[in-house]
Formats: C-alpha cells, sequence, structure tokens
C-alpha cells in the first residue's frame, strides 16, 4: 500500500511525536490522574496506524516492523506476570510489595507504575499487529505478493 | 429510572439489528450497539447525585461524596475487551466476503467447500 | 434538575436517534459514521457522569473501531446492498422489543433509583437508623459493601489518588490479568484468520501462497 500525499507526510512528522509523548504521558501518569494503561496504549496504537497510513508500507515497516510488535507484545504479557508473581515473595499472588513512597510523585503506589507499563505496551503492540493484518493482508492473484 | 429505561431502548434496537438484518456489516453494528448499552448501563447503575469522580487531590484529601468506583473498573477492561471482539468479527468478514463475495446471510449457505 | 441531568436526557435522546439511523440506513458508510456519532455521544456522557477514565478510553477505542469498520465496508467498491424484507424476523424483534421494555421496568424496581449508587444505602439506612436513637437497625444493616471499603481504605493502602486504577490493578488485579488474556487471544485470532497460508492439494488452482512467517 503505498502513502499519501507530501502534506501528510509533512503534517505525520510533526504529529508523531505530540501522539507518543503524549500517550506515553498517560500511560506513566495513570495512578495520578485519569487515564492509564489502557488508554494510553491505544493512543501510542493510533500513533503507528497513522504513521502506516501516511508513509505506506515499506517505509513504515523501517521503523516499526511487524516482529517487534509481536515480541514487544508478548515481553509486556510476560512482564506483567513476573510483577504479580514476583508478589509471592511479599505474601500472595498480585501483592504489592514495592514501597509506596511519596505521595502523588511520579515514582509511588507499588507495583501499579509497571504493571500500568506493561499494560499499555501490550495493548499498543496488539492493537498494530490487528491492524496491520486487517489492512497490509490483501488475497492475491499471485503467490508471489504476499506481505 | 427513565435514564435505565431509554439504555434498555439502545440495547432493544442492538437486538433488533442482529435478529432482522441480512448484511453481514449491519449485523456487526447491532453488536456494538449491544455492548455501548450494557457499558452505560452498568456506570448509570454506579451514578451518585452531586458527586464528584473518583479521585482524591492533594488539596482536598477527603472521600466524601464519590461516585461508585467499582463499575467504572469493571466498565474500563469491557471497552477494551469489546475492541478486540470488533477487530476478530470484522476479521471474520473480510475472509467471509473472500470466499463468497457477498456480504448477504441468506445467500452464505453452503457449509462445504 | 440540575444542568448535568439536563444533558444526560438530550444525550441519551441522540444517542437513540443516532442508533435507529445506523439501523436503517442502507448506504454502509452512513451507518458506520452513525455508529460513531453513538459512541462519542457515550463518551460525553461518561464525562457528566463523573467517569474520566471511561470518556478517554471510549473515545480512543471508538476512533480505533470506526477505522476497523470503514475498512471492512469499502472492500467492496459499491456501499448500498439491496434489501428484502424478512417480516417474520422484524415482527418477532419488535414484540421482543416490547416485552423487553415490558420486563425491564418492572426489573429496575429492585434498583435503588437513579442517583443513589449501592454502597449508599447502608450508609442511608445507618443514617437514618441513628436519627432514631437506634430503633429500627436491623441486624447486619452495617455490612460494608466492596465498593465502602476500596472508597475508605484505598489511600492508605497503596497511596495512588485515582482509586479506578488502583481497584483494577490492585483490588481486583486478577480481572485484569484474564482482560490481557483475552485480547492476547482475540489478537491472535485475528491474525491467524487473515493470513495466507494455503495448502497445495492437487486438482485445487488456490493460490497456494507460501505461509506467513509472523506471529
Amino acid at each position: 500500500m503505498n502513502g499519501m500525499s507530501p502534506i501528510v507526510k509533512a503534517t505525520t512528522k510533526v504529529f508523531i511525536g505530540f501522539i507518543t509523548v503524549y500517550s506515553l504521558s498517560i500511560i506513566a501518569y495513570g495512578h495520578l490522574t485519569p487515564g492509564g494503561g489502557f488508554a494510553g496504549g491505544t493512543m501510542w496504537a493510533c500513533g503507528f496506524i497513522l504513521l502506516v497510513l501516511a508513509f505506506g508500507k515499506d517505509e513504515a515497516f523501517k521503523f516499526i516492523s511487524q516482529r517487534a510488535a509481536s515480541v514487544a507484545d508478548c515481553l509486556a504479557a510476560f512482564a506483567f506476570l513476573l510483577v504479580a508473581i514476583l508478589g509471592i515473595s511479599a505474601g500472595g499472588f498480585f501483592v504489592n510489595f514495592l514501597g509506596k513512597g511519596k505521595e502523588f510523585n511520579l515514582v509511588s503506589a507499588g507495583t501499579l507504575l509497571w504493571l500500568n507499563i506493561a499494560i499499555g505496551v501490550k495493548v499498543s503492540a496488539s492493537l498494530f499487529g490487528v491492524f496491520v493484518a486487517l489492512a497490509i493482508f490483501k488475497k492475491s492473484e499471485t503467490s508471489s505478493e504476499v506481505q | 429510572m427513565a435514564p435505565y429505561l431509554l439504555c434498555s431502548l439502545i440495547f432493544a434496537i442492538g437486538v433488533y439489528a442482529v435478529i432482522a438484518k441480512k448484511n453481514l456489516i449491519k449485523i456487526v453494528i447491532g453488536l456494538l450497539l449491544l455492548e455501548y448499552a450494557v457499558n452505560l448501563l452498568l456506570v448509570l447503575v454506579g451514578y451518585r447525585q452531586g458527586g464528584k469522580p473518583p479521585i482524591i487531590v492533594p488539596q482536598n484529601p477527603s472521600t466524601a461524596n464519590f461516585v461508585d468506583p467499582l463499575p467504572q473498573a469493571l466498565v474500563l477492561t469491557s471497552i477494551v475487551i469489546g475492541l478486540g471482539i470488533t477487530a476478530l468479527m470484522v476479521a471474520l468478514c473480510i475472509r467471509l466476503y473472500e470466499k463468497y463475495k457477498t456480504f448477504d446471510i441468506s445467500k452464505i449457505k453452503r457449509l462445504k467447500g | 434538575m440540575t444542568f448535568a441531568i439536563i444533558i444526560l436526557y438530550f444525550l441519551l435522546v441522540f444517542m437513540i436517534i443516532g442508533a435507529i439511523i445506523a439501523v436503517e440506513v442502507r448506504d454502509l458508510l452512513s451507518s458506520i459514521i452513525a455508529l460513531g456519532a453513538v459512541g462519542f455521544g457515550l463518551s460525553i456522557i461518561f464525562l457528566f457522569l463523573g467517569a474520566p477514565d471511561l470518556a478517554i478510553t471510549q473515545v480512543v477505542v471508538e476512533t480505533v473501531s470506526l477505522v476497523i469498520l470503514i475498512r471492512v465496508a469499502v472492500v467492496r467498491d459499491d456501499t448500498t446492498y439491496d434489501t428484502h424484507h424478512n417480516t417474520f424476523a422484524v415482527a418477532m424483534a419488535l414484540i421482543f422489543v416490547g416485552a423487553f421494555i415490558a420486563f425491564a421496568a418492572l426489573a429496575y424496581k429492585a434498583l435503588p433509583g437513579f442517583g443513589n449508587p449501592i454502597y449508599a444505602q447502608n450508609q442511608e439506612k445507618q443514617a437514618v437508623a441513628d436519627a432514631n436513637g437506634g430503633a429500627g437497625a436491623k441486624e447486619g444493616d452495617n455490612r460494608e459493601t466492596p465498593a465502602e471499603y476500596y472508597i475508605q481504605h484505598s489511600f492508605e493502602e497503596n497511596k495512588a489518588p485515582n482509586l479506578v486504577t488502583s481497584i483494577v490493578l490492585d483490588f481486583r488485579g486478577y480481572d485484569t490479568l484474564g482482560e490481557a488474556t483475552v485480547i492476547f487471544v482475540s489478537v491472535i485470532g485475528a491474525i491467524v484468520v487473515l493470513r495466507k497460508v494455503g495448502r497445495r492439494r492437487e486438482g485445487r488452482e488456490e493460490p497456494a501462497s507460501q505461509g506467513k512467517d509472523e506471529a
């Protein structure tokens, strides 16, 4: 699939930074302000979708490939489980075992920050993978043009 | 009780779309309407008259008069699961179209092949 | 009636009209856009009901759903479709609508009414009993509901100001683990359904493309 016109490409180059930083801040401050891992992760996936739509398949895959997305997906799921299993050392599965810290700071509330980040990465990688599958895999007549 | 009944009307429109429509995309739209109605009903049950959002601010760390946070936590996961369901349904629709060349469910009857 | 309640009713009627348009219009792109209007109206309702987390999530999820639905609607070049009426199914569906509204009106009488959440019922009964000097208080009325426990003790247990995040990730972490699993499975299902793996059998002319080497 091809990209779009140069106006769209120039606008995307400006906006992709804003979208990424905003979505990462919604993920990271999820325990202080409204938002959290799910909303921020979906926004980050929207940023990737914009990249694929504006620049076309080939150029966008130089920036982030499908294999990187699926590896990140699985690693984030394992990180979520790892944080949950490490809670066994403090009493049981999923116990909040890290120090709570000073309230209203970024690094506070124990394991909530790391779980939010794991969920954000996982949701964004999954939605990027499903968008690539929906929009780019095409049924073709020749058997050589598969993505 | 009137907001609950209006929300049930959206649910009923969704069920009507699933039962009585022949186009596959309309059935998917009906399922999405069902999901909106259920999420809305759960959040409506938890509303408190004159309540505040359940976030503790440093200037006023009291927890009086919050709306119910438990239905909001349940609906948060439900919204994102609904997105996964939509993606899977749409993938099946694309495959069905590639195989049968139509979205009409009365023509997709051959289960062999 | 306060301003928020008036806006709530207006938005509910807007959602109902949008839903009827989305279901009845013949052009597929128009009905998908009407569905998008319903979803965004829902997100404004969430904001007025005091749920900012849900409003943010609903807006973003609605955007991605619209992108996915438009992709499937333009798979044909002509986005209208021909209707033939199935009167039996339409009649059955309308009978169901009437019966459902009637039974729902009966069932909602068991809920405490709009504006009184369930966790405040015990507080009100306690306040009424205290005002009567201890009379009329039944045994077991001051049991704490889970929502009340979460509101009172969440900040001192894990110091997170956002109560919804602390419920989702700390008190009810198992549900989040299950939800991550459900998303994982649905995404893998969508990718597997759309892959181009063919089997080469003799006599079949399906393009036997090489299997996709991606997860």
